[in-house]
């Protein structure tokens, strides 16, 4: 299976990326979307959302549903070297982070779950039978 | 240890690849790198040295349920990529890797001539 082709390249976010990148004045946030990124998916049952987040532990993630918000938050603790140790590149993200995602009207808050394997977190929000489309066949 | 693009004539590696993210630390001993990987299952996960370059290349083995329509993606491309050159005093040879949650930790030890060596001054 290719990844891409689940999350295809959107176009107008690529060109939102691109002007945000030209513009002179970036956000106050910083140009990037955030710590961790995120990736999320829905299916007739589920709401899945991936967060790209390595070198914690699952203990180290707090994961929250309240009022139809799914907050996914932590601390990713400095590598701290050796004394007398060089740094020559540090580009990873250390410290806390915090990021929400609004979910849809008809979601399961208590049958969600979360798994992390090979640093990234996935929560699986289920969604309520009732509105899980159904076909309805013309007579 | 400085990063260089190289030019390769197979197409697949010439594909977009996402950069991982990086911390590169020296001792007296050696460079540790980590890398930041996530989503890459460990066999995956690729690292070689040809010749003065170090390759880290890795896939994501991400199983998505197959009926999951995509809503919002900000990683969207299936690969990780990034060379680095070694400089001559790092062993390349002895290169011994780890990788847990997502974070690949290298460890580049330099060469037994390069290991730093504690002159004596002698009183005279």
């Amino acid at each position: 299976m290719h990844y891409r082709g689940i999350f295809p390249r959107d176009l107008f976010t690529e060109l939102e990326r691109l002007q945000r990148e030209f513009d002179g004045s970036p956000s106050i946030r910083g140009a990037a979307p955030g710590y961790p990124a995120m990736n999320v998916g829905t299916t007739p049952k589920s709401v899945e959302v991936y967060a790209f987040a390595p070198g914690m532990t699952p203990e180290e993630f707090d994961v929250q549903v309240e009022n139809g918000v799914l907050t996914i938050s932590g601390e990713r603790k400095n590598i701290v070297p050796p004394e007398g140790a060089t740094i020559h590149i540090g580009e990873h993200f250390s410290g806390r982070f915090r990021r929400v995602v609004s979910l849809p009207d008809d979601i399961e808050p208590n049958s969600t779950t979360a798994s992390y394997r090979d640093g990234v977190l996935h929560v699986c929000v289920a969604r309520r039978e009732a509105a899980q489309s159904r076909r309805i066949s013309v007579q | 240890m400085n990063e260089k693009v190289i030019k390769r004539e197979n197409a697949s590696e010439e594909s977009a690849a996402m950069r991982p993210a990086v911390n590169v630390v020296e001792d007296a001993t050696g460079i540790t790198l980590y890398a930041d990987l996530p989503g890459v299952p460990k066999e995956k996960l690729s690292i070689h040295v040809e010749g003065d370059n170090l390759i880290l290349e890795g896939e994501l083995g991400i199983n998505s349920p197959p009926n999951m329509e995509a809503i919002h993606a900000e990683v969207d491309l299936s690969r990780y990529r990034r060379v680095f050159t070694l400089s001559r005093e790092l062993d390349g040879d002895k290169v011994s890797a780890g990788f847990r949650h997502g974070v690949l930790e290298l460890r580049i030890p330099k060469a037994e001539h390069a290991q730093p060596r504690r002159i004596v001054v002698q009183a005279t």
